[in-house]
């Protein structure tokens, strides 16, 4: 009996059988799109992230005010007032951190912006004019704010498109006056679309001078966080060497256990959105392992039934010629059939699943939510789905081979 | 050479430690091109006798040579190529597979046989044209009568070429008619083709479309005689 002839003599007994094979493919169907979806949107969110944490570029620093989160216990740490303008003073004295180019103080709040009778609640970002440059802003109509601006806390502000869609439609911005907690801002600048990139949200933000933010917008006397700009990628680490000595310095920390601020290095940040993506993904994919057992239950079961229920046949099959390990091979590949076709199948609801997903979250959640095909997890997937047919195919096929024919050829 | 020897063959089965003898030290050889038929009541051993000859069952004790060669000497594997390739089985129920047609019923043999694909349809369109199906070879089994269907066995059983045919009561779920249809073709091929045949039965008329009857009574032969006044083929059925 050649491969052919065994594929075929499957094929045949799971065409005469038509529903109750796409029903018992179902489970696995289930299974393999749940792993496929999971893989593929816990991979879109990390190339998201990963995207938008890049977006900052490699010889970004950012530093933070409280202790690093370490569960949900510390949490309030963050809200810490410990980055103040004397912090940042010190930061940027080249004699406590050589090799930092720059650095610009970050306030971020939510408020209500007034154009005339339109209001919107967006996000007011306080920075310098370094931010622009990290996060590669050039603006398509007017110009941006400078270090003078900063140092006079001037009432100017930096539109993002998606502000300027919903406070002006069609009509022009630039040199129009908004209103931010009864403070007139001047529009000098607008940016074209960029979506989001690492903390911000380009097209939804305003963005004004940190000074001007601070004192009347937010009220604050402290900042949240710091983005320092290294000279090259290569002394990033030195760099944020030498601002954790400062700061301990400043703040007399001699214990790091104790320190009130936190760094992220595009490195760490990248490091610890890949563990953690990873560890969601396993998990989420575990829980969809399961159903991809359940699934195998039902195939085994479903066999169990069906060589039962073609005993004759297997006696027949026997009575002109066929030997144990022909029928053994036919009833295993019509399992291991069955379940390649579940996972095929699987293969394509997961991956129609996921880019309807994605539209969605792109819809929703971020504008350039990223579809992404995981190749890998498809081709696991097959293997699975083949390795799921032949453990519980198995013993079914096993019990078909070993009944006796004359056994078999009596069986009513 | 006899095709079939059998010599002291017993065949006993315990049952909840109860002991049954189904066949009880006979002794018979058949020739090739014999048409044998095997008689007997209800529990007489006939189908026992039959599982054993079509290497479906193994004796107890005693000797089977088929072609020559002990069947204590074929290994699983080499019983199931010479069912497939030197005998062929015509059942009372047919066992024809449900959902498959009468050509791919047909084929199914060669499937176990190594024969090439190529060869395969040709080969069941011959065997089906012997039993005068030729008109329904697409036609699944519950689209044709009980006459049909047997026809369709036989043909199966045919399509090998087998040295020896198996037929177990192959009337007994027939009405008259087409039990006689069913025998003149079993009849036919065993005068033409030369196939041994050996024909299971418990009705008299049916026997004696063979050339032999041996009649068994509780697991022993009681009689082995000549048929004299046998039933002819009119060979006016079949095209």
């Amino acid at each position: 009996m050649t491969s052919k002839d065994i594929f075929k003599t499957a094929f045949f007994g799971l065409r005469a059988n038509k529903m109750r094979s796409i029903l018992t493919i179902i489970g696995i169907i289930i299974g393999i799109s749940s792993i496929m979806l999971v893989m593929s949107i816990g991979r879109g969110a990390e190339n998201l992230i990963l995207n938008q944490i890049r977006g900052l570029g490699s010889r970004t620093i950012i530093i933070e005010p409280g202790r690093e989160p370490s569960g949900p216990s510390v949490l309030a740490e963050i809200f810490t007032d410990s980055l103040k303008i004397r912090e940042v003073e010190a930061l940027k004295n080249p004699v406590n951190v050589p090799g930092l180019k720059g650095l610009t103080p970050v306030v971020m709040r939510v408020t209500p912006v007034a154009f005339e009778n339109e209001t919107l609640r967006t996000n007011i970002i306080g920075i310098s004019e370094l931010m622009f440059e990290i996060l590669d802003i050039y603006p398509s109509e007017g110009y941006l704010f400078g270090d003078e601006d900063v140092k006079q806390m001037a009432s100017v502000a930096v539109i993002g498109s998606e502000v300027k869609r919903k406070l002006f439609g069609h009509s022009d911005a630039l040199g129009r006056k908004i209103k931010i907690k009864g403070k007139n801002f001047k529009i000098i600048g607008i940016v074209p679309p960029k979506g989001q990139v690492a903390l911000f949200n380009v097209d939804d933000m305003v963005a004004v001078p940190y000074t001007t933010a601070q004192k009347y917008i937010a009220g604050i006397n402290y900042f949240s966080p710091l983005i320092v700009q290294a000279e090259n990628e290569e002394i990033v680490p030195r760099v944020a060497n030498d601002i954790k000595i400062t700061l301990r310095g400043l703040h007399n920390i001699t214990d790091p256990e104790k320190d009130d601020f936190h760094i992220t290095t595009q490195a760490d940040a990248v490091e610890r959105v890949n563990t953690v993506t990873g560890i969601i993904t396993a998990l989420l994919v575990s829980v969809a392992a399961i159903s991809l057992v359940v699934g195998g239950i039902g195939i085994m079961n479903i066999m169990l039934v069906s060589v039962t229920e073609r005993t004759r046949e297997i006696g027949l099959r026997k009575a002109i010629g066929a030997t144990d390990n022909n029928i053994l091979a036919q009833f295993l590949t019509e399992a291991v059939m069955l379940t390649f076709a579940g996972g095929i199948a699987g293969i394509i609801v997961g991956t129609g699943l996921s880019f309807i997903g994605s539209l969605v979250l792109s819809k929703f959640v971020a504008r350039d939510w990223p579809f992404s095909f995981p190749l890998e997890a498809a081709i696991l997937a097959l293997g699975v789905s083949v390795f799921i047919g032949i453990i519980f195919g198995l013993q079914p096929a096993r019990q078909a081979s070993r009944k006796s024919p004359i056994e078999a050829l009596r069986y009513e | 050479m006899a095709l079939i020897e059998v010599e002291k063959l017993r065949k006993a089965y315990t049952d909840e430690g109860v002991q049954t003898v189904a066949l009880n030290d006979i002794t018979f050889q058949i020739n090739e091109g014999e048409f044998v038929a095997v008689m007997g009541p209800s529990g007489s051993g006939k189908s026992t006798l039959l599982h054993i000859l079509g290497f479906l069952d193994a004796p107890t004790s005693g000797f089977y040579r088929f072609d020559g060669k002990e069947i204590y000497d074929y290994l699983p594997e080499e019983a199931a190529r010479l069912r497939n390739k030197k005998m062929g089985f015509v059942f009372q129920s047919f066992n024809l597979l449900p959902r498959a047609t009468v050509l791919e019923n047909v084929k199914l043999p060669l499937v176990y046989s190594g024969i090439k694909e190529s060869l395969r349809k040709d080969m069941a369109l011959k065997a089906i044209d012997a039993v005068g199906l030729s008109n329904r070879i697409y036609h699944e089994s519950a689209q044709l009568s009980g006459g049909e269907k047997q026809r369709v066995a036989i043909a199966r059983a045919l399509v090998n070429n087998p040295s020896v045919i198996f037929a177990d009561e192959p009337t007994g779920n027939l009405d008259s008619k087409s039990g006689q249809i069913i025998m003149e073709i079993i009849q036919r091929f065993n005068r033409q083709e030369g196939h041994t045949i050996i024909l299971i039965t418990h009705e008299t008329y049916t026997s004696e479309y063979a050339q032999r009857v041996i009649k068994l009574r509780d697991g022993g032969i009681e009689s082995d005689q000549t048929v004299v006044k046998r039933h002819e083929a009119s060979d006016v059925f079949i095209k």
